[in-house]
């Protein structure tokens, strides 16, 4: 049980970068994320993985860093919202969410662009109902989410930015 | 060189989709949200909260195993001023000292530098109770089984009459009855309720925080803190989604921090997880309306009752306002002859129910819209003819006696409305291919309209000031203590000073909600912000100009160069360059408070929303195929934010009516989660069609009319009309779940002996 308690060395790879922190095993990847490393475009809605506003890509998989132990992510590759334009050039899902009317409050954005990054590097080219189901596991209660499918679509055609 | 004069030039700025001010930061991740924010020693606070419905507290105990002298504690006791949260009335204490009137009321506060720990010493405080009966249900509460709040259970009441109802009965071929009910509405703004406060003897309190209202926190702060209006500062961070949720209970986690900074001396955060945050504070009110319709036999309204109930949880909080935009939208668009409202918001021992989109309105129009088909079904007209001889023309008036002088149609908006939505070859289509399989379909409307800003004299005690300023650098920047939560007040703001001024978009900057940096523009509710703020903006933008061309600094024409240079230059040599604008309400506006007539609002927008539905009839579930939301708002100014509102409304409105349900239990909602509380995902929904009419007002910003709560009111009456029209059931009652649906279904099945409609006679 004590080496599950006991305060420890983590590495990982966040936005490019190889990072060490000194974390509880238990503790979330969201609150390493946002309290040690300052990178707080990743955002607690529900602290359960429901609504998805947490969502971070881990070794190219969307999770929901809320139910992540940090310890799952030693060694792993995790990019954040902050890493997706690390210049002042957006990158052209961040460019079409600004369009497209995409972010509202802005609170579910940074989790929203990095489901629809996750969705388009499986899918480039999605159909409108292959991007309703991409989206559907990140709540957004401003949009009634029209725009951010179209934001996602614009991003898919190349007509952002 | 830009004419200036021309309101809507080939170069205008307003009416054109320019980004969003925030919008970068927010698609980066850089905008800073409440939890976002560290202040060096800062701690952490909790909430001890009751268990009990009602009661008084016996004893509290802190318990073993914890180090309590490590925490500070907050308790009634320590508060300086006024154990209230300021609001309307006086009557909600900031802190329980013995009474408890709701299940989640605070009685204690905690802190501790760590969060972690926190929770541990909530559960480890003890609290006997002697519990009291309570009441649950608005028909309890009018009854009067206790009383719970004042006399009678009554925070509020109002009648409105118009004509001799007591007349018409005689009169009429047809006498239709009905009740209708809605339920509670999380507003689930995905952002909780958080703030930070920090206090020190030399500048008081400071509070930052998740919020609609900067001003409204600072009333309540220095009544709770007996602080004069310079030692309370509220600031505004970014918001993440409020909807009516954050107008009034910031004021109370802004106390409660407050509380804890003054004790402990050092910052402090307070910021819900999603369950306290749910069960603790403000939803919808819950509501129930009851229509007594005399129609003539040619379908035409002459007159009726209606009765309007709200359920008010346990203090007056917003209730009567509430209450007042529900009774005067319960007509609807139509045209009442005769009519008399009677309206109540009763007390239950639940949280106190609050501000959501809408506002009243979405409860007592989603009866009126549900009524009207079922007045059709009697008058034997379609849901099409029987709102068309009914709607409310130019030159009639509405059931508070206002004339309505736009020149709107609404035969027409109707008319586009069901072109768009291909609505009459789809009913016929409907009503062939329902014969058989196990998917049935129908397609309803829903015609209603929104009053835009504060009801009645409401703008007139309200006296709303903005200020517009040139900067030493020469950038403008406009000062209000309107938030932007997600509709666009920056954005839409900057634009109407920019049109104004006549300078590009990009000129124009707005300053972060302080209440030490901006005027007081009033709250940021009610759809008045771009309507009444923004031609406040726009006037304060024209006196800069004025100024400086007064002064001599700038000509009559300039480039955004020479304007800026003429702002530098006149703030160097004369110092701060501010322009100031108050509301002042038009000439000829007459309202009664007592008598409740006159006019209600300044301008109200107006709409007609079809909605086409599939009822499954294997899981009995409802989904909505096709949405077309056509609608009368003035002017838009900014075409991708606009059509943003309705979407989002018409999003929340399904949820109103097939997903979210509060459940009750003892007056404490016990699916506090977005596990259990469901709303619509983007699987969920259908296309949202968006349409706008565009007619002008004299009295908005460039014509523009409120916007953002309009949508929330018609989509559940067209949804249930639309379920009635597949089924032939005529459900009274959202949320209108599966299993609804189900037992409806069984009823009729077990007594399918013939049917008369409902409450006809």
């Amino acid at each position: 049980m004590s080496s599950t308690r006991a305060h420890g060395e983590i590495s990982l790879t966040v936005n490019g970068e190889v990072r060490t922190v000194r974390a509880y095993p238990m503790e979330r990847l969201l609150d390493v994320l946002r309290r040690q490393l300052g990178l707080t475009g990743a955002k607690e809605g529900c602290g359960e993985g429901e609504c998805g506003s947490c969502c971070v890509l881990m070794d190219g998989a969307l999770v929901n860093s809320c139910l992540v132990p940090v310890l799952h992510a030693q060694g792993a590759k995790i990019l954040t919202v902050e890493g997706l334009a690390p210049t002042e050039q957006l990158h052209h899902l961040q460019q079409a969410f600004l369009e497209c009317g995409g972010a509202q409050c802005g609170i579910c954005t940074p989790g929203m662009i990095l489901a629809a990054w996750y969705l388009l590097s499986k899918k480039p080219q999605p159909t409108h109902e292959e991007v309703k189901e991409g989206l559907a596991g990140n709540f957004c209660r401003c949009t009634g989410y029209s725009q951010i499918l179209e934001a996602v679509t614009a991003a898919a055609q190349g007509n952002a930015g | 060189m830009r004419d200036t004069d021309n309101a809507m030039n080939a170069d205008s700025i307003v009416g054109m989709p320019v980004p969003r001010k925030e919008g970068r930061d927010k698609v980066t991740g850089r905008a800073k949200y409440i939890d976002d924010m560290e202040l060096p020693g800062m701690l952490y606070g909790a909430t001890v909260r009751s268990r009990i419905p009602r009661g008084k507290i016996r004893n509290i105990t802190f318990g073993p195993g914890i180090a309590w002298d490590e925490f500070v504690v907050v308790s009634a006791k320590d508060i300086p001023g006024k154990n209230c949260v300021a609001l309307i009335s006086d009557d909600q204490p900031c802190l329980a000292e013995e009474a408890i009137n709701h299940p989640e009321e605070p009685i204690l506060l905690l802190a501790h530098s760590n969060r972690h720990i926190l929770p541990k010493a909530v559960e480890a405080v003890a609290i006997e109770y002697d519990p009291l009966p309570a009441l649950f249900t608005m028909e309890a509460s009018e009854r009067c089984e206790q009383v719970i709040w004042g006399t009678d259970n009554t925070f509020k009441k109002y009648l409105v009459e118009k004509g001799e109802v007591d007349s018409v009965w005689a009169k009429a071929d047809y006498i239709v009855e009905g009740e209708y009910a809605t339920g509670a509405q999380e507003q689930l703004y995905i952002e909780n309720n958080g703030v930070i406060a920090s206090f020190d003897g030399e500048h008081g309190i400071t509070v930052w925080g998740s919020l609609q209202c900067p001003y409204y926190v600072h009333k309540a702060l220095m009544k709770l803190c007996n602080l004069p209006e310079d030692k309370v500062r509220v600031v505004q961070m970014e918001t993440g989604g409020a909807f009516g949720g954050k107008e009034d209970y910031p004021s109370m986690i802004a106390a409660h921090a407050a509380l804890l900074a003054i004790k402990s001396g050092k910052p402090v955060k307070l910021v819900y997880d999603r369950m306290e945050d749910m069960t603790a504070t403000t939803k919808r009110h819950p509501s129930r309306t009851r229509h007594r319709t005399a129609v003539s036999r040619d379908g035409k309204i002459l007159g009726g009752e209606i009765e309007f109930v709200i359920d008010g949880g346990a203090y007056a909080t917003l209730s009567s306002v509430v209450l007042s935009r529900g009774t005067i939208h319960a007509g609807g668009p139509y045209y009442w002859p005769n009519v008399r409202i009677r309206a109540k918001a009763v007390a239950t021992n639940a949280p106190p129910h609050g501000a959501f989109r809408g506002f009243g309105a979405p409860q007592s129009l989603f009866a009126m819209e549900r009524h009207m088909d079922r007045i059709a079904a009697t008058a034997g007209l379609s849901p099409v003819e029987i709102r068309r001889r009914n709607f409310l023309k130019r030159g009639e008036t509405t059931t508070t006696d206002q004339v309505i002088h736009e020149a709107i149609d609404l035969d027409q908006l109707l008319e586009r409305t069901l072109t768009l939505s291909g609505y009459r070859a789809k009913r016929e289509r409907f009503r062939i291919e329902n014969q058989s399989g196990m998917r049935r379909k129908g397609i309803g409307i829903a015609a209603f309209l929104h009053g835009a800003g504060f009801t009645g004299s409401g703008e007139r005690y309200l006296a709303s000031v903005v200020g517009v300023e040139g900067c030493a650098d020469g950038r403008v920047q406009v000062l209000v203590s309107s938030t932007e939560f997600g509709q666009g007040t920056n954005t839409v703001l900057c634009q109407i000073a920019a049109e104004a001024l006549g300078l590009p978009y990009d000129a124009i900057t707005i300053a972060q909600p302080d209440t030490q940096q901006v005027p007081n523009s009033g709250p940021t509710v009610a759809s008045r912000t771009v309507m009444v703020v923004g031609k406040l903006v726009e006037s304060a933008a024209r006196g800069l100009r004025q100024t400086l061309i007064a002064s001599g600094v700038l000509g009559e024409k300039y480039s955004p160069d020479e304007f800026r240079a003429a702002c530098a230059r006149r703030v160097a040599e004369r110092g701060a360059l501010k322009s100031w604008a108050r509301y002042e309400a038009p000439s000829g506006i007459f309202w009664d408070d007592e008598k409740y007539r006159g006019e209600a609002y300044a301008a109200y927008a107006w709409a007609v929303y079809v909605a086409e539905v599939t009822v499954d009839l294997n899981a009995y579930s409802v989904t909505v195929d096709d949405f077309v939301a056509l609608q009368e708002v003035g002017k838009v100014l900014h075409p991708v934010l606009a059509r943003g509102q309705i979407t989002g409304g018409v999003a929340q409105g399904i949820g109103f009516a097939l997903y979210e349900k509060v459940v009750w239990q003892d007056g404490r909602m016990v699916n506090g989660q977005m596990t259990n509380y469901i709303m619509p995902t983007s699987a969920d929904l259908p296309p949202i069609r968006v349409y706008f009419e565009e007619l002008g007002n004299v009295h908005g910003a460039f014509g523009a009319k409120g916007i953002g709560e309009l949508p929330m009111d018609g989509p559940a009456p067209a949804i249930v009309n639309a379920v009635e029209d597949a089924l032939g059931i005529g459900f009274s009652t959202i949320p209108l779940l599966p299993e609804d649906i189900f037992q409806a279904m069984s009823a009729q099945d077990q007594e399918s002996s013939s049917l008369t409609p409902q409450g006809s006679r």
